[in-house]
């Protein structure tokens, strides 16, 4: 599914990321740790497509609309209410039953009574959820998480934890954390940014 | 409407909502663009001719349309939301028309109160004037939204979209005052029809590229 060698990344004369080979199979489940400033964001980045390397080989056998990614911000309109971005997202990815779909994932991520308020009245917690609803939307087979546990009250944290269960071996997760111990049970492999 | 022409109505639906629920395009627009031509009414002798102050029309349709484009990837730039619109959209250049339909409509609702203001204050518009202003409201948004994009990502964005604008659309200055004051308004309305077609052709086709990174 995904295979990189030699990757690099610079932003100007700062190396981000250098020399890292990767490979992850289908279904393959990777941590991705290390401390701030190490890459991970960045690494994500580039296996969504956002980034282009700066040195190395990078290949993903997956569409762009194949990818969930989830970063550090939610990636949605502040001005609108969680029900109108999700319809957004929804029909740009062409996701079958989306109105049912949407209410699926805001059920379960327990949003559905505040479905109609605008984002910016979210706390973060809430955002995050948010945030994970539109990344799973269109049931991505590669699925990028950024420090996805970022903002999650308890709650939050182990309706993911039993998310991230449900997904294993079904679809392949690179999931960036400072808790690996949290993601270790389910992680086949392990990379250590430096 | 499904397909292509469905996300850019989705699209540009979400500027126009946006718009709706902020209130701070618009109304900075509308209230630019009378100011200037209060300014403009003040500025000009007496003596000065109609054909003078219809120039003076096109310089503040131009500066109003910064306005807008200025704002036009504000949303999407605080919030990355681009990111996740670069990665939902199958065809990336159905970002840039949607919000190009959003400008539009923004320019439109901008002028509806230019052009009256612009005949109370200096002399009435002709039926060419106003052909003039919405043949040139599409080559403005095409090409402005095109360069709002390039420039959302800079840090330099308020300096650099009018600097990159303005040289951009001097041959709709020209088209535009042609078409307001020459006895035959014919030749420089298919002058701005082109510049629309080859303009928009082109930013339709690079916008992939502008976003790609």
């Amino acid at each position: 599914m995904i295979r990189a060698r030699g990757l690099e990344r610079r932003f100007g004369e700062k190396r981000v990321l250098a020399g890292l080979d990767l490979d992850v199979a289908a279904g393959g489940f990777v941590a991705v740790t290390g401390p701030n400033g190490s890459g991970k964001s960045t690494l994500l980045a580039l296996l969504a497509g956002l980034l282009a390397p700066t040195g190395g080989e990078l290949e993903i056998e997956a569409r762009r609309d194949e990818v969930g990614y989830l970063a550090h911000e939610p990636l949605v309109y502040r001005e609108l209410s969680a029900l109108e971005n999700l319809e957004l997202y929804g029909r740009l990815y062409r996701v079958p039953e989306r109105r049912e779909r949407i209410g699926m994932l805001l059920e379960r991520y327990g949003l559905w009574p505040a479905r109609h308020e605008r984002v910016s009245a979210y706390s973060r917690g809430m955002a995050q959820r948010l945030a994970l609803c539109r990344t799973l939307l269109h049931d991505p087979s590669l699925v990028l998480l950024d420090e996805p546990y970022s903002a999650l009250d308890a709650d939050g944290a182990r309706l993911l934890d039993a998310e991230l269960a449900a997904l294993t071996g079904e679809r392949t997760l690179v999931v960036s954390t400072h808790d690996p111990d949290r993601v270790r049970p389910l992680a086949t492999q392990e990379v250590s940014l430096a | 409407m499904s397909g292509y022409l469905g996300d850019v109505a989705a699209l540009a639906r979400t500027s126009l909502l946006l718009e709706l629920r902020q209130r701070d395009t618009v109304p900075a627009m509308v209230l630019f663009v009378v100011s200037a031509l209060v300014v403009f009414r003040f500025s000009l002798p007496a003596d000065a001719s109609d054909l003078a102050s219809l120039g003076l029309l096109w310089i503040a349709i131009v500066f109003t349309a910064i306005l807008a484009l200025t704002r036009a990837f504000v949303a999407e730039r605080d919030q990355r939301v681009l990111d996740g619109l670069v990665l939902a959209t199958g065809d990336r250049s159905a970002i840039w028309l949607g919000k190009v339909a959003g400008v539009l409509a923004f320019l439109v609702l901008a002028e509806l109160v230019a052009l009256p203001a612009f005949a109370l204050f200096f002399a009435a518009v002709g039926w060419e004037t106003v052909a003039a202003v919405a043949l040139a409201n599409v080559g403005i948004a095409a090409v402005g939204t095109l360069l709002a994009a390039m420039a959302a990502a800079s840090r330099a964005r308020e300096l650099l979209l009018p600097l990159l604008f303005l040289p951009l659309v001097i041959p709709v200055v020209v088209g535009g005052v042609g078409a307001s004051v020459e006895p035959d308004p014919g030749r420089y309305l298919a002058f701005l029809g082109l510049y629309d077609l080859i303009f928009a052709i082109l930013a339709w086709a690079s916008f992939d590229y502008v976003v790609a990174e």
